[in-house]
This record gives C-alpha cells, structure tokens and sequence, in this order.
C-alpha cells in the first residue's frame, strides 16, 4: 500500500512554455511550482491535469524522461478541459496528478530492432520512448518510426520529425491519408508502410499509439511480416475520473486502463480488442 | 475488525424485551444507531433511536419491479427483506467534497478536506449486506491506491448483523454463497424467532467487543430447543428465496458470450434510468465535478455517485464508447458477475435481489443468466438441484 496521501490530491505545476504544434494541437512545458515536483516517469505514462474551476483530464506524458523535472504534454483542444488549457499562459498555474499506468517496454526491448507506429496525436506518447531508445541507441537493432495524419499540415513536432529523418540510425517514413498544399511524400494509411519498413520480424518490438482502427490495421499488417502478439504493445484510451483505479470509469474488460495500461502486450487484450462498444 | 467466528459456536438467547439493551449498550460505547425504518412506504436506512423506530410488524412483498410493504400478524423486528438503499450511503457517500482550491488568478492554492471519522453501528445489516461491505473493504482499503475518506468513515464500525428468516421474492443470497445466515466479518449476529407467544432472539458473538455488549444485557445459553429452531429458519429461508443463479463457471460463461443477441432483446426493455447501479450495495463507480463560485475566487472538487448506464460515463472525445442500451447492460452484468473476479477476487453480486425488485421494467440478472445458459443448450435446473438437496 502505498504511504498515506490523499491520492485526489493535484500537486502545482507552474506554466513555463506553451507551443502551439497544429491548428488544434499544443505542448506545456510545466515545471513543479514548489520545489518537490512529482516521481520520475517512464514513457507511456499518464498524468492527471487540473486546470482550476475547469476540470481533470488525463494525459500522456510527452517529454522526455530523462529530464523528469519538466514533465511535457501535448494533447489537441477537443473538450472543455484542453481548450481551457490551450489559453494558458506561461507563469500559470495547474494542478497535476502521477504519474499513472503502465509503459512502453523500452529497456524490456533492449537487442530488437524497435518499430514505433504513431497515427496522429499517437506520436506524442510514443516520442518519451524514442527518446530513451535514441539515449542508448547502440543497445538496440534497427529503429523505425512510421507516423501518419489525416493531413501534411496535422504533423506534429516537424523539426524534430525533419531532425530525426536526417540521422542514421534512424529510419522516419512518414505518410498523410489526404496530400494539401505541396506535398510530394506518402500518401495512404499508416499501415500501408509496414511491408516495406526495414526491420527483422522475428526480433522486434512494436509500439502503436493512434486511433483503435488504426492500431487494429497496424497490428495486421505486423502480424502479416511475421511478428508475434507478444511482441506488438498498444495503448488504449477511455474516459478517466480518478487513474488510481477507484472510479470505474477506464474498464476495459476485465482490466483497468489506469493500472493496467494504457500500454498492453497486445495478446492480452487480444480477445477485448474486436468487441464494439466495450 | 471483526475475528471470524460463524455458525456452530456457542449461541445465546435474549428475550425481544432485551433488544434495546443491546442498543444502549452499543451507544453508551459512542456508537452512531443506524437502522432500518420506515419512509415513504418503504424501508430505509437512518438514524434510529431504539426498537420503536424499526418496522415492527411490517413485512414486505418483492417482485421484478414491485415492492409493497404489508402487515404482518406477529410484531417481528425483522420480519422484510433489503429495502432500495444499502449502506453505503453512509460509508461510501453519494456526494464528498474532496478539496478546495482559492486562487487570485495566478497562484493556486489546494486544501485537502480532512477525512471525517465515524462511529457507526450498522443495526440490522443482513448477511447479503455484510458481503457487500467485505467487497468495498478489499476495492477501497487494499490498493494500491486506498480511499482516505472511506478508510475514516469505515475505521470503527459495530455489525450488529440480523440473519434473515424472511427472504424476499427477488432475493438470491444462497446462491451467491453470501446468506441467508451470516459467517463471517460481524459483532454480534441474530436471529429472530417469533412463533406463538415466543419472541426472541438467538445471538452468536463474531468479535470480542461483540461479546463484551452481549454482557451489558440478560441473555441466557441458548437451550437445544432454541438452537434448532434458528436453525430450521435458516434452512428453510435458503428455500424460499424468490430467485436462484446457477454460478457455475459464470465467469466464462458470460466472457464467451459478448456478443450475443440476448443483450439486444434486454436493450428493447432497459431504459438506461441506472437504477440498478443505485440500488446495489456493491456498485462504487464514481465521479468528479469541478466547480468555482461565482467569483471564481474558489473552486471545489466533489466525488459523487456515478452509472455505467449513463452516456458520459464512456465519454471520450469524438463520443461514447458504449452508446448502445446493448453495450452498457452488458457492460454492468459482465463486470458484476465475471471481469469483478479477475479485479477482485469475488463476485460483485451477493444476491441481494435490490436490481431486479427497483428495475422500473422488471429486468431479472438471474433471468438473464439463465437466458446465456439455455441459449447454450442447458437445461434450467432446479433450485433444489442447485443448493445441493
């Protein structure tokens, strides 16, 4: 059990930095307003963000985690929470919670070739993981990141994608559902990019984050190269109240999301995976 | 909390004149009475002062969508089953205040609402019910994370536990293995006798401090006569119970059958009105509202109860999750009875009848387990079958 704080209990964080990524997507950079910020966080990991009078919501942690003091978070302003946070300005102030949930198995992985597969927004909980593979890079095989949007102009953290194609050790294909202004890259759905990604099926560990169709698809087409359920993890996403497994709210059959994901191996969620409305 | 002592240890008789003895002596400890009485032509839970407050001589009838309270010819104590509300409305409130937060528009400040400790003595609470508080203890008292406020509210109660003799048409208690005797997890436990001009108690101590109350009054050894006769109303309540549920192999039994037509033929009835999760002792989903007064100089956070038949409980950007009448009803007996094991390591359902009797259309969990099993080819057996006669 652990010590005996109230687990409701937001600790002040203080706005360093908002970035404006897309039109409707935006990253803060927050750092703890009294000098004990919150336990290290392990990418894939989820926080609770309070925005006064306004509300809760959780989110992925986008930052890097061997700089844990600034905890980062990008999310698109789509309900009354995100679009409050979306005004924020720098010096304000927010309540967060965690960090929560399980995460990438990123030193589990150490030997693979690493294949991350981010669709949309899903780049932002998968960046922590590249982050600490790109720290110890010569600890893994090939890496590869396919990332797709709906759009050219939905792409997140573009110097960074453009920085990370320019190296390497690092594989970057990335493809948009519907080609605007002047792009000349992929067209298509993300996992149209798998037959062709360079990696070594038999020795792989796959990490998806986007939509379920989207992860659904994905993990066909990593099936189809020959890869095993055990080594292909997701993360899934429901509505959340409290994360510390007491409101209910993030059941996904018999598990709950903010315990036991929000990344799963994918054959233990396997049989969930298909079921509508579940 | 309580040792486990049960059925077959020494037992004691006190005469109904003694009953409220009992009581003052549980309060003189500095104990809370709360009980069933009489409200609005049903029975609730509230404050009592003595046995004048209970539903003397009141029984009830229970059906799918029906509850009628009768007279019955005797003065019974105890004579009706579970009422529409359970405990937990005074361990687990439906609405709590969680913090406060004041800010100058820059700077936030959060106050933790100090957890409030109670002494309650829960007067009357029945074995189906006593189960139930052993489910909310393990959710909220085992982790990882614990609930302060429930930890506080729940760190000294007195289980004065009444073993029912008159179960309910919609109670299924032995089936789920949870009554209509109590074993475990109790101060002191009872069992009324009314025949003739006899009217008395049988009282079996669960705990030390249970033990120690049972002094305060005349009692007397139970003599064999008194003893068997408690025990033949025990056994013949595990026979008149309305409803039965074969548990066997429920858990995957309802995990293989996600996606049967059945739950379409309930969403056709089920109004999604959530009445079931209210009315369950078990149910704990929760949620939060944040809000600020009208200056916006302070903002509060409330937990209150929440329903998986609600359209927002699965609310993500973009929509529900489970917009369908299908999905959320399958959603809750699913959790109730099978993925509540593997959370758990128990049933979420102890047979307490309360969904099926406040059910506006009368939707039946023991029908619908039914419905899965004959679909499968089963036969529907016999209670008798069942419990083993």
């Amino acid at each position: 059990m652990l010590p005996q704080v109230d687990p409701m209990l937001p600790t002040l964080y203080q706005i360093e930095k908002v970035t404006k990524e897309t039109e409707d997507t935006f990253t803060l950079a927050l750092n703890p307003a009294q000098t004990d910020g919150l336990p290290p966080f392990q990418p894939g990991q989820f926080n609770m963000l309070y925005i006064y009078g306004v509300g809760e919501v959780p989110i992925s942690i986008s930052g890097d985690p061997a700089i844990p003091r600034t905890l980062v978070h990008t999310t698109r302003a789509v309900g009354t929470v995100t679009r409050a946070m979306k005004q924020l300005k720098k010096d304000q102030q927010i309540g967060i919670r965690g960090p929560y949930g399980s995460h990438w198995p990123v030193t589990e992985a150490i030997g693979d070739d690493i294949v991350l597969v981010a669709g949309g927004i899903g780049l932002a909980p998968l960046r922590p993981a590249l982050y600490q593979v790109l720290a110890m890079r010569e600890r893994f095989g090939k890496v590869v990141l396919l990332y797709g949007t709906r759009t050219p102009e939905d792409i997140l953290f573009k110097k960074e994608l453009e920085n990370w194609r320019k190296r390497f050790d690092l594989e970057v294909y990335v493809t948009v559902d519907r080609a605007t202004g002047n792009w000349y890259g992929n067209v298509g759905v993300v996992p149209s990019l798998i037959p062709k990604a360079p990696f070594d099926p038999h020795q792989t560990t796959a990490m998806i984050c986007g939509p379920e169709v989207m992860m659904r698809f994905t993990v066909h087409a990593l099936q189809n190269r020959g890869m095993a359920t055990q080594n292909i993890y997701v993360s899934m996403e429901r509505n959340m109240k409290c994360a510390i497994g007491l409101c209910g709210h993030c059941q996904l059959g018999p598990t709950f999301i903010c315990k036991d994901g929000p990344v799963y191996r994918f054959d233990v969620i396997e049989r969930l995976f298909d079921k509508r409305e579940l | 909390m309580c040792s486990e002592k049960g059925k077959g240890e020494a037992m004691f008789t006190i005469d109904v004149s003694a009953f409220d003895d009992l009581l003052s002596a549980i309060k003189a400890k500095g104990y809370a009475l709360l009980g069933p009485t009489i409200r609005d032509r049903v029975v609730v839970y509230d404050q009592i002062s003595g046995s004048k407050d209970l539903p003397i001589g009141w029984s009830d009838r229970q059906e799918g969508g029906t509850y009628r309270l009768n007279k019955r010819k005797d003065q019974a104590f105890f004579g009706y089953s579970v009422g529409p509300q359970t405990w937990k409305k005074f361990l687990y409130p439906d609405h709590l205040k969680l913090w406060e937060a004041h800010s100058d528009g820059s700077r936030i400040e959060i106050e933790p609402a100090t957890p409030e400790s109670r002494r309650y003595a829960l007067i009357g609470i029945r074995p189906c019910e006593l189960a139930a508080l052993a489910i909310h203890d393990r959710i909220f008292l085992e982790g990882p994370y614990l609930d302060p406020h429930y930890q506080a509210l729940r760190a000294d109660t007195f289980l004065l536990a009444v073993n029912c003799t008159e179960p309910g048409g919609t109670c299924f208690c032995h089936s789920m293995g949870s009554g209509p005797a109590v074993k475990q997890g109790f101060d002191l436990a009872l069992t009324e006798i009314v025949e003739n001009d006899d009217h008395y108690f049988l009282v079996n101590p669960g705990s030390d401090r249970g033990a120690e109350i049972l002094q305060e009054v005349v009692y007397h050894e139970a003599t064999a006569e008194e003893t068997a006769r408690a025990e033949k109303a025990l056994s013949d309540a595990e026979y008149r119970m309305g409803r039965y549920m074969d548990i066997d192999n429920i858990r995957e039994l309802l995990y293989r059958n996600l996606e049967h037509p059945y739950w379409e033929e309930i969403a056709k009835r089920c109004l999604n009105c959530a009445n079931c999760t209210l009315v369950c002792p078990t149910c704990f989903c929760s949620t939060v509202e944040d809000s600020t007064d009208l200056s916006g100089a302070s903002a509060s956070r409330t937990r209150m109860w929440d329903s998986c038949f609600t359209s927002q409980f699965s609310y993500i950007h973009g929509g529900s999750v489970r917009q369908s009448a299908m999905a959320r009803y399958r959603q809750w007996i699913t959790h109730k009875l099978a993925s509540w094991q593997d959370q758990f390591g128990t049933s979420g359902c102890v047979g307490c009848g309360r969904c099926i009797t406040w059910c506006p259309v009368g939707i039946d969990i023991t029908e619908a387990v039914w419905a899965l099993r004959e679909s499968e080819g089963e036969t529907r057996r016999e209670k008798t079958q069942l419990t083993g006669v």
